[in-house]
């Protein structure tokens, strides 16, 4: 029912913002003076363009991207850091102007002095900070430290202060970048019962990671953002999937791929364990399944395709690899194939690559599509051991007799 | 008995949707804007005389210091003072307490924004803050040598007058003379590292075109003292050396000027100052944190 939705705490419409990067950058007024109408260069960088989303009161949204994504630049004009070129944002409620935890500290100021300085910068008057200054020295746990110059803090205390505040300062929208791994698990704990808390308050937190399991655990709903667009809103669960998917597709492995061979592209490979839920590492003893779809763009009667898996070090663990039935006809341009290896898991915990190849068959003088550590993934569980493979093995020893 | 968080009291309050319109420099309200000023302010005074081993009375050794080299220099090597002047001394300490709050609170201006860049880069904040807390910063220092001021005025027998209340006057065309110069460096450093170089050379230069040294009446000739007048600095410690030191000698700035109408380029160039500093800040201040 409409009517019980709750009300919209974050609306934007179709927000823009790029940034003029100068090719040579004017920084002397003696370059300006020398130079007048030498004519300033710049690149345009549009790192974001058209994004529009609504937000809920009393939601926990993530914002979820790779580097340079534009996820940033949005939650900077969000907190009205940056100016937005066009586009609308509309907010309710105030709004905790932080992105970063510890922003305006001043280390040779005294944790109280900084605790009502940073209150008044998200908003509150200095009495009422005054007033809350013990509930935050508190939660952070540094009775004994109040009166310490945070210069003399170590990073683990000037973070737990730093999210005390934010929590004291009881804004109604946070913006919070990736700082969720925070203190040790005893403060990781407080920290996550106080975001339960906020949630169940109904305060709206914007949380930016590209940390899926955040995400998964804490949000209600996500968003994935690629190349300053949205390219997906919805369950965290779904938006992960999504993003991981992206993560393959536009991946390093992309990039050595386009220039490639004129007959085939690796369009995308990635990891699933046995039940076929997309993962980027293993336990020890799961099968590992590699998955993915090669493109023909060159008629071939058929396609060899080969992997190489390889330690940490580089050194190769064996190699293995398949082809098309040559019986089937030729594979014309536009095909695509799809790549479903399985191999039994015996490696030994840490981490390992695989290299992909892939070539015209039967074709000796074709170029072969070659993809360095085209995937890793870590095994992980149980004790390191001697060696790369646990190699099915049986073995006894007996009391062969007794003298 | 459950604890309950105080959290959970407050029920949420749907509130409008406002629309949000980026950076500024006031950005957040005149309240907010106020309660940082003076915050940021007073902390930063504190943290400079309360975190060195001699705490403020630095504040008071470092003009007192000058005072004492140039007072030297003055009256015994180049024999200046004296003559024009009835309280030499006095005038030369009150014209460089005044003339370093102005060449401090500039020279803390030209790099503020960009030394404070966390907080621009990272939080929501009122820029205008950061330039003016620096002046602000150094009008509390002010304060504190200017008890020093006064006690010198009293050991070389200067009456109390009732121009003494006129003081304050001049004090508010200095503050914002200072604030305008302070928001155009602030804001042009960001773009141009020059004008930290630039600017301590412009205010060494100001220092010597303002009579602080010397009365303005040094020479019997009265152009110099037209000329003079073109630098509202010059206008506003001349009146002050008129109101607080009541020397008949002094002349007012109108009468060094020759006349109202003498006065009219300092007062255009005040203005021209203060109105660029809030003009180019204004404008550049919603992109500080692109710039960077």
């Amino acid at each position: 029912m409409a009517a019980d939705e709750p009300a919209l705490a974050i609306v934007v419409e179709d927000l823009h913002k790029s940034f003029r990067i100068p090719t040579n950058r004017v920084d002397s007024l003696k370059e300006r003076a020398v130079r007048p109408f030498a004519p300033r260069e710049y690149r345009e960088l549009h790192a974001l363009a058209g994004v529009s989303f609504e937000i809920r009161q009393g939601e926990f949204f993530g914002i979820v991207g790779r580097n340079g994504s534009g996820k940033s630049t949005l939650l900077k004009l969000l907190a009205s850091i940056y100016r937005a070129d066009s586009g609308r944002i509309r907010m309710a409620g105030r709004l905790a102007p932080f992105i970063e935890l510890g922003v305006g500290f001043n280390h040779e100021l005294t944790a109280r002095e900084n605790v009502v300085l940073n209150g008044v910068m998200m908003g509150l008057t200095p009495t009422e900070m005054r007033r809350r200054l013990g509930a935050v020295i508190e939660f952070a746990e540094l009775e004994e430290f109040a009166d310490l110059k945070l210069k003399n803090y170590s990073s683990g205390m000037l973070v737990r202060l730093a999210f005390a505040v934010m929590m004291e300062a009881d804004a109604d929208v946070l913006l919070i970048d990736e700082v969720l791994a925070v203190g040790d698990a005893a403060f990781q704990q407080k920290c996550a019962d106080a975001f339960y808390e906020m949630k169940a308050a109904g305060k709206t937190i914007v949380l930016v990671t590209h940390d899926m399991a955040t995400v998964e655990q804490y949000c209600h709903r996500a968003m994935l953002i690629a190349d300053g667009q949205i390219q997906h809103v919805g369950e965290p669960g779904e938006v992960g999937r999504e993003y991981l998917r992206l993560n393959y597709e536009g991946g390093d492995a992309a990039a050595k791929l386009t220039s490639g061979t004129k007959d085939l592209r690796l369009e995308r490979l990635w990891l699933e364990n046995p039940e076929g839920e997309r993962v980027e590492n293993l336990e020890r003893g799961e099968d590992l399944v590699i998955r993915g779809e090669l493109e023909i763009l060159r008629e071939t009667p058929g396609v060899r395709i080969g992997f190489t898996l390889i330690d940490e070090n580089g050194h190769g663990v064996f190699q293995f690899g398949t082809g098309t039935d040559e019986d089937a006809g030729p594979l014309r341009a536009g095909e695509r194939l799809a790549i479903d290896s399985r191999v039994e898991n015996l490696l030994t915990p840490g981490r390992y690559f695989l290299h992909f190849g892939a070539q015209r068959n039967p074709d000796p003088r074709a170029t072969t599509l070659h993809v360095e550590r085209a995937l890793g993934f870590h095994v992980f569980g149980g004790a390191p051991s001697q060696g790369v493979v646990e190699l099915p093995h049986t073995s006894e020893l007996t009391i062969a007799g007794r003298g | 008995m459950s604890t309950v968080s105080p959290l959970e009291q407050t029920p949420p309050i749907p509130a409008e949707l406002r629309e949000v319109t980026g950076p500024s420099a006031l950005g957040g309200g005149p309240r907010r804007f106020f309660d940082l000023l003076w915050l940021m302010s007073a902390t930063e005074f504190k943290r400079v005389y309360f975190g060195t081993v001699l705490g403020y009375l630095w504040s008071l050794i470092r003009p007192l210091m000058l005072f004492g080299v140039l007072l030297f220099v003055f009256t015994r090597v180049f024999k200046v003072g004296s003559d024009k002047v009835e309280h030499y001394p006095v005038m030369l300490l009150l014209g460089i307490v005044l003339f370093t709050f102005f060449q401090e609170a500039t020279t803390n201006a030209v790099s503020s924004v960009v030394s404070q860049e966390g907080i621009v880069r990272k939080t929501q904040f009122p820029r205008l803050v950061i330039p003016l807390s620096t002046v602000v910063t150094s009008a509390l220092n002010f304060g504190v040598n200017l008890v020093i001021v006064f006690a010198f005025l009293f050991a070389f027998g200067v009456e109390p007058a009732w121009t003494w209340l006129l003081f304050p006057l001049a004090l508010v065309f200095l503050f914002a003379f200072t604030s305008g110069v302070s928001l155009a460096l602030s804001v042009l450093f960001v773009r141009f590292r020059d004008i930290a170089i630039i600017w301590a050379v412009a205010a060494q230069v100001l220092f010597y075109a303002t009579p602080i040294l010397y009365p303005v009446n040094f020479e019997s000739d009265a152009t110099y003292e037209h000329f003079f007048m073109i630098n509202p600095l010059a206008v506003i410690f001349e009146q002050v050396r008129v109101w607080v030191l009541t020397e008949p000698q002094a002349p007012t700035a109108v009468e060094a000027a020759g006349g109202w109408a003498g006065l009219i380029p300092a007062a255009v160039l005040f203005c021209a100052i203060c109105a660029y500093g809030i003009w180019v800040f204004q404008r550049d201040a919603p992109r500080v944190a692109e710039e960077l």
